[in-house]
């Protein structure tokens, strides 16, 4: 076929594409070199700006909200409860990513966008928000992280390519750290999930049964089965197009800087 | 591609046709035979031949000497893939459907619970939308052999497992749920509502089918001609006032009719997929339609009279 790589949709920065079920996840492809195809206008440009700076600027939040949480109880545990509001907040803002790939003003894939962006959001309302008796557990730590380390890396990528004054160590950052917080987080929302099983079937959470008048019926509780299974096609496949975005992406600068 | 000799002049025609991704020279013929003599893997239908690398695939029909190229012709090849025809896809996609409901419907083993295998459903509505369900089915297997004339022979072969996933998820889907011993009958409106739903399910049926026959009557057979459609004596035609592809319209109108019939979520759901999808289709054959012909006629929406 003409394209190598059917993952590879657009090649610019603001791609938000990178693990669908994977909150952790850096985004991919993108940033090689940025040939402007279709890029926003200057309106589009500042409000992008502002949009990248609000969400660094909220995930750093969080991310001091972990850590004064942690210096003032002495530990750990249940540091969630700490940072709760800002990350549903930031996190279903993370929404509006998929209206600016809609609109065109960010060149990457509806589809791959808004699957990563309600993954993550499924994972912090229809999980942790939802299934109170996970909140306290540690795997929450592991993907909140995992989430915002990725997050504000991110977020500043995109603000600094926007400006065009890309930092080289951001854009390494964004492509090396996901070795680490990539599995990290996976592994946080795996055993999230997990530990809401119980109470899922308990409660019957979310779910409808037979007989009724429309004929339907949804096992919530099957649904995160499911949901954690469909981790092993797709948790590789990311992972190692990441991989192999890395070696591409950091490959390349390597060339420049050796002339 | 064909090529005609001239009858005043003999034109020599030299022909190189080079991967598209590489640009290595495939082959280069100075006299007119098929690539498929060099390269017996690429048969015709796997093959696009194109003048610029990102460009459009020129037609079978097309001729060499009415191309914009010098003595030497230039040709880009792609490999279209594995290749499957469009009878083919067809005829799996929808015989899956059919078979697959009716295995719901006679409540074969392993279904539901053991005490129902081979039970039948006390509800009428459940009886009667198999018979739906079935006719729909039966109907597009025949359309498929007997009236249907397609542009293309033949489609990518991932295609027909894409296709086959969805046609016979939702069958089975939906199945699972009407012939379910828990299945509640129309509730809202009962009885009128089933019967309602029904006429509407068979009109539309029968509009679908009588713009497919137009459109077959549109073509004679072996041509891959494209014209306008336009309302013929049969009323049900008469949509075509109003709409590009009413043959979308009046599936759309089925599915709906048999929503209520069933009041059933999954189908709807399927209904809702279906209409998106169709939408899509019908805005492109639109859009086509209006490139194609100055004077295409302006009251027409792609699917929905006025609204879409």
């Amino acid at each position: 076929m003409w394209y190598t790589g059917i993952h590879v949709v657009s090649a610019k920065w603001g791609s938000v594409m990178s693990a669908p079920a994977m909150g952790t996840t850096k985004t991919a492809h993108s940033d090689v070199a940025p040939k402007k195809k279709r890029g926003p206008g200057a309106l589009a440009t500042a409000y992008l700006v502002i949009y990248n700076v609000v969400m660094t600027a909220g995930w750093l939040v969080i991310a001091v909200g972990l850590v004064r949480a942690y210096l003032v109880r002495g530990s750990y545990h249940g540091l969630y409860f700490s940072i709760e509001k800002p990350l549903k907040f930031f996190q279903t803002g993370a929404l509006l990513e998929i209206l600016h790939c809609a609109v065109g003003i960010v060149p990457s894939s509806v589809v791959l966008t808004g699957f990563q962006v309600l993954s993550r959001v499924f994972l912090t309302w229809a999980v942790t928000h939802s299934v109170r008796e996970v909140q306290s557990e540690d795997s929450v730590l592991l993907f909140v992280s995992a989430w915002t380390i990725t997050e504000i890396i991110r977020y500043s990528f995109y603000t600094f390519s926007l400006l065009n004054h890309l930092p080289y160590l951001i854009k390494w950052a964004r492509y090396t750290f996901f070795l680490v917080l990539y599995p990290m987080g996976v592994t946080g929302e795996l055993l999230t999930i997990y530990a809401a099983l119980p109470y899922v079937q308990k409660t019957g959470l979310y779910s409808v049964t037979l007989p009724n008048k429309y004929n339907f019926s949804f096992d919530y509780y099957t649904f995160l089965i499911l949901t954690m299974v469909s981790y092993i096609p797709l948790f590789p496949q990311l992972y190692f197009h990441m991989m192999r975005q890395r070696k591409k992406v950091l490959a390349h600068v390597e060339e420049y800087k050796t002339e | 591609m064909t090529s005609q000799g001239s009858r005043k002049a003999v034109v020599f025609f030299e022909v190189e046709i080079l991967d598209a991704k590489t640009k290595d020279k495939l082959c280069f013929l100075d006299k007119v035979r098929p690539l498929h003599k060099y390269y017996p893997q690429w048969y015709a239908a796997r093959q696009s031949i194109r003048l610029d690398p990102k460009g459009k695939s020129l037609k079978d029909e097309d001729v060499l000497q009415h191309l914009p190229v010098g003595t030497t012709a230039t040709f880009y090849f792609r490999d279209l893939g594995a290749q499957i025809s469009w009878v083919t896809v067809f005829l799996t996609e929808y015989g899956g459907p059919l078979l697959l409901y009716l295995m719901f419907y006679f409540r074969v083993p392993f279904i539901y619970a053991p005490k129902y295998d081979f039970t039948t459903s006390k509800h009428w509505v459940v009886h009667l939308a198999c018979m739906c369900h079935s006719f729909h089915y039966l109907k597009r297997l025949l359309e498929t052999l007997f009236v249907h004339r397609f542009s293309h022979g033949t489609m990518p072969l991932r295609n027909i497992f894409k296709n086959c996933t969805y046609y016979w998820g939702f069958a089975a889907w939906m199945a699972y749920y009407i012939n379910h011993p828990l299945y509640t009958p129309p509730t809202i409106y009962g009885e009128q509502q089933v019967r309602i739903a029904l006429i509407i399910f068979l009109f539309c049926q029968v509009g679908n089918f009588s713009i497919h026959i137009a459109l077959r009557n549109l073509r004679p057979p072996g041509s891959k001609t494209r014209k306008i459609p336009y309302p013929t004596k049969n009323p049900f035609t008469w949509i075509f006032l109003l709409v590009s592809c009413p043959n979308y319209t009046y599936e759309l109108g089925s599915w709906f009719g048999f929503t209520l019939m069933t009041q059933c979520l999954p189908v709807a759901f399927f209904t809702a997929v279906g209409f998106i999808q169709m939408t899509v289709w019908a805005k492109g054959k639109h859009r086509s339609y209006l490139k194609e012909f100055r004077d295409y006629p302006p009251l027409r929406s792609p699917i929905l009279p006025f609204v879409l």
